[in-house]
């Protein structure tokens, strides 16, 4: 069996916000394809993680990286930078519906890459709202307010936004903090679905959520990589260190 | 019997219950007496003024000129040219503000030279309007020799409301949500898409009041135009729209007001207050008409 490809590699990734460091040089590789949990007590670094990945930490006054983070093997901090923000998609833990059409909403990223094709936009709205699971709940009031919709809706929104600039690596953090268990089952399963054409990179607290979804886990603690594994392993009961078994079940400290 | 009071308990009064009560009350008696006490000046002066001013106010007091001295006929050249002046400032002030108050938003950075353009901002609100006139003296009427005219009266005006429009609008921009702006730089938007699409669609009815508010502090100053402009008299027609040149010195109605209470002997009372009605009446009218778009805005909010 040949090695999976590597999609991003990251190495002795730093970064600081003023002089508080909050990621102390990480490096580890994401393969094409798989479904990358990380996982780690609050404070940890993850979503500062996420945004070092996309650049939108570049928007953070006195944010300092260090080190390097390789795309499908070109560095992030060469190219254009909206090219790569479209090739993540990147959905936040707290649903964010732009005060605009659910229509507009999902176009507004393609929109801003330059397509206006009608009949594409239109295709392309469909497909994502599908992907997402919402599709049959809003196809009726496309052109309502995304931010009339409920907490749930507006996550699913959130996701299908994030795929609508065909992204090729998706980042999830938190995603379902604000939605009920129902529907984070139905997204599950659609990113189970994503998984044969895209990678996805999963930032979660719940540590089951990981361990039902994900082919490796990453285990993360005050900026540091305390485990590294195949998913089986660090939840197994012999994991690498102490410290990812007490984590995980649930007696830390 | 021990019992039944330990049953009754949950939602029996208590001695704290009554006084926090009492306290409830009285603080909301005095917040209302304050309220209260904020519209009766208002009230007072406005009728005061109307009730003076009756015998004057007409159709033709507002479109006739000043006659015998100005001690008699209406007001039109001074109406006319405040709006001349208002007008214009706007023009220049409101788009440089804006625009420099999106750049500071949205833009700008934290960095030694960003925080050096906001404290020039800060400091040039609270800059007095007179010290405004003279700089305005100096560098319009004299320096950029425009003369006493309009365009010197008019940027003088313009230069003293540019500081608060940037306040205002910053306020504007700073409320809507930062997700928003996150949400689209995490698709690939670039800043100024980012801005078109959700910053000023839902900013630009706090921005717009914002600026029509300075329309009635523009309208209302003296001192900035009584140094570079603005005149005690000008002969113009009845009712003609266009009297003024740009190079032109014109009248304004709050310098009218100015010159018929301290500089013109005898003149007939209800004249002054008149004058005074019209001006408030215009401030008034445009501070509702803000608060009209500002609701109507609103309701077409969508979040």
């Amino acid at each position: 069996m040949p090695l999976p490809s590597k999609t991003i590699e990251i190495e002795d990734l730093r970064l600081a916000y003023g002089v508080k460091e909050v990621l102390h040089g990480i490096s580890f590789d994401i393969f094409r394809h798989e479904i990358f949990a990380v996982i780690g007590p609050a404070q940890s670094g993850k979503t500062s993680l996420l945004r070092c990945l996309n650049r939108t930490i570049d928007f953070t006054p006195n944010a300092t990286v260090n080190g390097s983070i390789k795309v499908d093997g070109q560095d992030i901090r060469r190219g254009d930078i909206y090219s790569l923000r479209r090739k993540i998609g990147m959905v936040a833990p707290l649903p964010v519906g732009l005060p605009m059409s659910i229509y507009d909403n999902v176009a507004f990223a393609p929109r801003c890459a330059g397509l206006s094709q009608k009949s594409r936009l239109d295709d392309l709205v469909e497909k994502c709202l599908r992907q997402a699971a919402l599709w049959d709940e809003v196809k009726e009031r496309l052109l309502s307010l995304g931010t009339a919709l409920s907490g749930g809706q507006q996550q699913r929104l959130t996701i299908a936004r994030a795929l609508s600039h065909q992204p090729e690596i998706l980042c999830l953090d938190e995603f379902s903090i604000a939605i009920d268990p129902v529907t984070t089952m139905r997204i599950e399963d659609v990113l189970k679905e994503l998984k044969k054409e895209i990678t996805i990179i999963l930032v979660t607290n719940l540590t089951h959520q990981a361990r039902r979804l994900a082919d490796r886990t990453l285990f993360l603690w005050n900026g540091e990589i305390v485990e590294l594994d195949r998913t089986e392993t660090v939840f197994s009961n012999n994991p690498g260190s102490k410290k990812t078994y007490d984590y995980v079940n649930g007696t830390f400290g | 019997m021990a019992d039944r009071t330990a049953i009754a308990a949950p939602f029996t009064q208590t001695a704290f219950g009554r006084r926090k009560e009492r306290y409830q009350r009285i603080a909301q008696w005095v917040f209302l007496g304050m309220a209260l006490a904020m519209i009766i000046p208002l009230v007072s002066i406005v009728a005061f003024l109307i009730y003076r001013a009756a015998p004057s106010l007409n159709w033709n007091f507002l479109v006739d000129i000043p006659r015998h001295g100005m001690r008699d006929g209406g007001i039109w050249p001074a109406l006319v040219g405040t709006f001349y002046l208002v007008g214009i400032s706007l023009a220049v002030a409101a788009p440089i503000g804006v625009l420099a108050a999106i750049y500071l938003n949205e833009y700008a950075g934290d960095n030694w030279f960003n925080r050096l353009i906001n404290l020039a901002v800060i400091n040039l609100a609270g800059v007095p309007s007179i010290v405004h006139a003279l700089f305005g003296l100096g560098a319009f009427v004299y320096a950029a020799r425009f003369g006493y005219s309009i365009i010197s009266a008019s940027l003088t005006l313009a230069i003293m409301t540019l500081p608060v429009i940037i306040a205002s609008t910053r306020e504007a921009l700073a409320s809507v949500p930062q997700s928003f702006r996150e949400a689209c730089w995490n698709v690939g938007a670039t800043r100024w898409q980012t801005i078109k699409a959700v910053v000023l669609p839902n900013s630009i009815s706090g921005i717009l009041t914002g600026v029509i508010l300075q329309v009635s502090r523009a309208a209302g100053e003296t001192a900035p135009i009584m140094f570079t402009g603005a005149v005690f008299y000008k002969a113009v027609q009845r009712g003609d729209f266009f009297p003024y040149h740009l190079t032109d010195q014109c009248m304004a109605l709050s310098m009218h007001l100015y010159t018929l209470a301290t500089q013109v002997p005898d003149v007939k009372e209800s004249v002054s207050y008149a004058t005074a009605v019209v001006l408030l009446g215009v401030v008034l009218l445009v501070n509702a008409g803000a608060i009209a778009l500002r609701i109507w805005m609103r309701n077409r909010k969508r979040w």
